[in-house]
């Protein structure tokens, strides 16, 4: 098709600077983590006096980088399968089944994605301190408290897209199965799955994703010893110096498998999140 | 939508059947199936939204926060403190609200308009348009807390690449502050919107997608120009999407907690203190449950409102279209 050359220019300049804004602080993020310490102390400079990799070294000393690390890897992976396996269960049941509830259900889970956080943190954390006061269960504070609250808050969207992608697989295909004497949970289990497979590593992606990057409710659900990244990374700012140089890399180190994992999958997820907007 | 993507990725995939020929199942098992998702979603999201509501009408502080029954019945006074405009608290709370709505309003024109323009722009192809496409979803992937941390970094006054880049181009004789003071506004503006316009760009480049190419030829034949096929014929066909994209992110942007908390901190400066901020301050710092509760309250019911004028207008609007 004929493009105007007007139209040419108009997207060569508008596609830079939005490229230029989006890339600036990957540009920040990289050139920074490989500065010396002086060159982040003094005034901004574009370009590194000489290039040295010691912030990633020096990053696991100043805080205990590992621990958060490790919190964050144990937290966010619990809470995507345990929530994924959760949400295949319900999906399964709203995609198959007509039932008294149905809508209502449907409608509640979708509403509590439009709560806002804080109604729900101040409850839940006054709820934690008193079942750990009452019983022996230690929720606040604790990995198992922040799994259980991540595991529902990616729930509603999880059964979201995956109710969604259930629909698009043939119900010729279950039927199938039952001729062949399977019972509704071995189809599900033998048959539907692994036609979803594609489907649950997207949400998988997204809810790990969540899990990842929250803020709110474990900056007030955890503790020293339970802090995950996105609270701990904080802590290079309250040393007496600030090693500007080290936050960087440490943030370099912890976004790059999250970015990869986003873009590779990215297609599958569009997908799944503009599902429900065809309906 | 979905199918045209899987389409285009060589996934074949049948139609779901219409409803009418479904055959529907009835019987137990569909209830097993949603125990372990009500079990969770009542213990998270229900049971602590009522439990909310309880508090909001209870003296609830510190000293009682091991024995919340024994916490003094308050009625409605959190609420009369929070609304009161002539008091200290309903002032800020008033404050805080006029900023919220003031930077949701910029940032989701702003990011809807970038993601617009970058989705009408990228739509045909030609050479590059991969690599720019995984350049725009960057900022949408990169974790909050690592990207808002760097944007920090570049807004310090002294050592941040933004006011060198001032000083380098001569916009300014002195460093101004970014982070402090009435620039944070902007500061948080900026941030938010770079955050959230490569979402809106997801979802339209998306919706995009499922417009038929011959559309555009036909327009094109009847004259239109760039212009007039996106007024014409894009955005009359993205209406659906913008309906849900425009609300999605309005309640994000209104919500959000993690980009301005990353940026200042539980105390930020006061032109840029968020509502969720601002109540998160009166919870766990000021340590007053009963009045955070209120004012929680009171946000999810502005948002409930907005929600239902949102949606009852978009359906008016369709029927006349």
């Amino acid at each position: 098709m004929h493009e105007a050359t007007w139209f040419r220019w108009a997207r060569v300049i508008v596609l830079t600077l939005l490229g230029l804004f989006a890339l600036t602080p990957v540009y920040v993020m990289l050139s920074a983590s490989l500065k010396p310490l002086p060159d982040v102390e003094g005034a901004f400079r574009w370009f590194p006096s000489h290039v040295t990799v010691a912030p990633f070294i020096d990053m696991w000393q100043t805080i205990p980088l590992l621990r958060y690390l490790e919190n964050s890897l144990v937290v966010s992976t619990t809470a995507s399968v345990a929530s994924v396996l959760i949400a295949l269960l319900a999906a399964y049941a709203i995609s198959r089944y007509r039932f008294h509830g149905r809508q209502v259900f449907s409608i509640t889970i979708l509403s509590t994605q439009m709560f806002p956080g804080i109604l729900f943190l101040l409850p839940l954390f006054v709820i934690f301190v008193n079942i750990g006061r009452v019983t022996s269960i230690n929720l606040y504070g604790s990995r198992t408290g922040l799994i259980i609250t991540y595991m529902t808050f990616t729930l509603p969207f999880a059964i979201w897209m995956l109710a969604a992608y259930l629909d698009t697989i043939p119900r010729e295909l279950d039927e199938a199965a039952k001729v062949d004497g399977s019972g509704p949970m071995g189809a599900f289990i033998r048959v539907v799955i692994p036609a979803a497979i594609p489907g649950i590593v997207a949400v998988l992606i997204y809810a790990f994703m969540t899990a990842w990057s929250e803020m709110l409710f474990a900056s007030v659900l955890t503790n020293d010893t339970t802090r995950t990244l996105a609270v701990g990374l904080q802590g290079y700012a309250t040393q007496n110096q600030v090693y500007w140089n080290q936050i960087m890399a440490a943030s370099l180190t912890v976004s790059v498998p999250i970015v990869v994992g986003f873009l590779l999958l990215q297609r599958f997820l569009v997908a799944g999140m503009t599902a429900g907007s065809v309906k | 939508m979905v199918d045209t993507i899987r389409a285009e990725k060589g996934v074949t995939a049948s139609a779901p059947s219409p409803p009418h020929k479904r055959q529907w199942r009835r019987g137990w098992l569909p209830y097993v199936l949603l125990i372990p998702a009500v079990i969770l979603e009542l213990l998270i999201h229900i049971i602590p939204m009522l439990v909310g509501v309880g508090i909001s009408f209870l003296q609830l502080t510190e000293f009682y926060l091991s024995n919340w029954r024994a916490a003094p019945f308050a009625g409605t006074s959190n609420y009369r403190i929070a609304l009161n405009i002539h008091g200290a608290t309903g002032q800020a709370l008033l404050h805080s609200f006029t900023i919220t709505v003031l930077y949701t309003v910029i940032a989701l024109a702003v990011s809807w308009s970038f993601g617009m323009a970058a989705a009408v722009f990228t739509q045909r192809a030609f050479r590059g348009r991969g690599v720019i496409r995984t350049v725009f979803l960057i900022p949408y992937a990169l974790p909050v807390f690592a990207s808002v941390i760097t944007w920090n970094f570049m807004l310090q006054r002294d050592t941040g690449m933004v006011n060198q880049l001032l000083l380098d181009l001569h916009l300014v004789h002195s460093r101004p502050f970014w982070l402090i003071g009435s620039n944070s506004f902007y500061s948080l503006v900026v941030v938010a919107i770079w955050r959230s316009w490569p979402f809106a760009f997801l979802i339209l480049t998306a919706g995009m997608q499922s417009i038929p190419t011959d559309l555009y030829e036909a327009a094109s034949l009847d004259g239109s120009g760039a212009i007039g096929q996106v007024r014409h014929v894009t955005l009359p066909l993205l209406r659906p999407v913008n309906r849900v994209l425009l609300l999605v992110l309005f309640l994000w942007t209104f919500n959000d907690f993690s980009v301005p908390f990353t940026l200042f901190g539980s105390a930020p400066p006061s032109q840029a203190d968020i509502i969720s901020i601002h109540i998160y301050e009166n919870s766990f710092v000021s340590w007053n449950f009963g009045t955070g509760s209120a004012m929680s309250v009171l946000l999810l019911l502005f948002l409930l409102l907005v929600t239902a004028i949102y949606l009852a207008a978009g359906r008016l609007g369709g029927r006349h279209a």
